[in-house]
């Protein structure tokens, strides 16, 4: 399934933002791959510039600095390039759940009923078959966001860019979710970049983790998850996840520690 | 999707398309026992005003009758009601008329305050100047300047029209203005991922999430309406409800019931009006949980 070709690549991408007090430096010199097929996650604390960075990913900001590449091409107008997931589901409550999916279709130019016949099958074959005609508000916050990441879904793009997309459930939904998740992108088969704090959910879901530090934002750590797919809740258990876990963590408690000493510096 | 995947999330779902555990667990569904619970509501709400007015109207009767309160000065509800009710043949033609003003109007007042707000909007340069002279508009007592509408535009329909669209488009602008700033960030940032254009974002997410803004100034805008049409009538008119009034108070002797009877009258249009504009309301927004 991977053939190594980079679908997304970051080379020294660095973000500044002008203040009041002068510039922020956001993130900087951010070095990332993801290659066809691959499932890649960025986890680091809140306020480390991920979001940013993925936001950078998406095209909705420019970088200070660096170089994005998407399928080897640095694309001067990134928008559309990939499909992105926003960390609510930002699903539009006055479309039914079909038309929520089908959006970018018809965004594209696509008709009405075109894009809910293409809608549909995507619907019925994760699990959402009996909801289609459903608004967004009968829905709870776990169905939203597998409405939501099948919208992502259809735009069909070889890149998906998926923002927290789990951040806002209870435990157990979420598990269910990264489960579901899993599912579904073992069978559509794109580049994911997932933006994540849990530490399980990147462990679960990634073949490779990146883990970033805060202001300004770096990456510290690469860990590689070798772990076999289809990867199931039992592996949770597994003295190998429960290893990856481990080491996950404590590079993560390396980036905040050292951030700390170096915020303590300061006068 | 496996068995496993489907926890007590998706099973708890499954039961039925409405939100089990939400604060509109009882709206009513299509199941008859839904639609009764739902005729019960509505009975619930419309019984207890209704309840009221009628408790008021019995004691304003009994206090008239019992201390024998000249007609001229007050007369009671019932022969109010009973002048008003022989008086059909004049006050008809006169409910049709400032009827008319009104719903013109207020069409009038909608295209100005929609034109207003999406301008207000889309032009950063014109929201700082505008947005300012509206707010101010409204300090000026519009009634003060019915005499010179009338001045600008004769005596025909056009001066109502305009008198009440003055009244009226405010509440509208202000509500829309605020609807389209409230759109949710992150819908406008995927799109803006999906290659929407400018045009899109404002069909595909600003307007529709405005719609329950603008409807609040709507609803406000259109308590205003008939009272304009009025204002405009008493400065100079040769029919409507406010001539009407206007001819009730200076006959010999002075008719006061009919001219209470108009003021009732008037509020039972203002209510249609604002029952019309909320049953528009719900057929332009399908999506919102029933009430």
């Amino acid at each position: 399934m991977t053939d190594h070709r980079p679908n997304l690549e970051l080379r020294g991408v660095a973000k500044r933002f002008s203040g009041n007090d002068g510039d922020v430096v956001a993130v900087d010199g951010v070095d990332l791959v993801a290659r066809d097929g691959e499932f890649v996650s960025l986890i680091g604390p809140s306020g480390c510039g991920k979001s940013t960075l993925f936001n950078i990913a998406a095209g909705l900001e420019e970088v200070s600095g660096g170089h994005v590449l998407i399928n080897g091409e640095e694309l001067r107008d990134r928008l559309g390039a990939s499909a992105y997931m926003p960390q609510h589901d930002a699903l539009l409550d006055w479309r039914r759940v079909i038309d929520n999916v089908g959006l970018s279709l018809e965004l594209q130019g696509v008709r009405r009923d075109e894009a809910r016949r293409r809608a549909l099958p995507l619907l019925q074959r994760f699990g959402l078959g009996e909801f289609t005609r459903a608004w967004p508000w009968q829905l709870s916050g776990g169905m939203r966001q597998r409405v939501a990441f099948l919208r992502t879904v259809i735009a069909d793009r070889p890149l998906l860019l998926l923002d927290e997309p789990f951040g806002a459930l209870d435990g157990i939904t979420r598990a269910d979710l990264q489960q579901w998740l899993n599912q579904v992108w073992s069978e559509v088969g794109a580049t994911v970049l997932l933006v994540t704090h849990d530490i399980s959910e990147a462990v679960f879901l990634s073949d490779r983790i990146y883990v970033m530090s805060p202001r300004p934002g770096r990456i510290t750590a690469i860990i590689d998850v070798d772990l076999p797919r289809p990867r199931t809740a039992a592996q949770k258990e597994d003295a190998r996840f429960l290893a990856v876990e481990q080491r996950l963590r404590h590079e993560l408690n390396a980036a905040i520690n050292a951030w700390g000493e170096f915020a303590g510096r300061q006068p | 999707m496996s068995a496993l995947a489907r926890t007590d999330d998706a099973l708890a779902e499954a039961v039925g398309t409405a939100p089990p555990a939400s604060p509109l667990a009882s709206t009513p569904g299509p199941s008859p026992a839904g639609r009764r619970r739902g005729f019960g509501r509505r009975v619930r709400t419309v019984v207890p005003p209704l309840l009221v007015i009628a408790a008021v109207l019995a004691l304003w009767q009994l206090l008239v009758t019992v201390r024998h309160v000249d007609p001229q000065l007050l007369p009671g509800p019932n022969l109010i009601a009973h002048s008003t009710w022989d008086d059909r043949v004049n006050i008809w033609p006169a409910i049709g008329v400032t009827t008319e003003e009104a719903v013109l109007g207020m069409a009038l007042a909608v295209i100005v305050g929609v034109v207003f707000a999406v301008s207000i909007d889309s032009f950063r340069p014109v929201r700082g100047s505008l947005y300012p002279i509206i707010v101010a508009s409204q300090t000026v007592p519009i009634i003060a300047l019915a005499p010179l509408v009338l001045v600008w535009w004769g005596f025909g329909l056009v001066p109502k029209i305009v008198l009440v669209a003055l009244f009226s488009f405010f509440p509208i602008s202000v509500g829309l203005v605020q609807g389209l700033a409230s759109s949710d960030p992150d819908a406008m940032n995927l799109l803006r991922t999906m290659r929407a254009n400018r045009f899109q974002l404002l069909r595909r997410v600003r307007f529709p999430s405005a719609l329950p803004h603008f409807f609040t100034g709507l609803k406000i805008s259109v308590t205003y309406a008939y009272s304009a049409a009025i204002v405009a009538e008493f400065v100079g008119a040769q029919q409507g409800l406010g001539v009407y009034m206007t001819t009730a108070i200076r006959a010999a002797p002075i008719r006061t019931d009919l001219v209470l009877g108009a003021v009732f009258v008037i509020a039972i249009l203002t209510l249609a009006l604002f029952a019309i504009v909320g049953l528009i309301e719900r057929l332009a927004m399908p999506w919102r949980p029933k009430p």
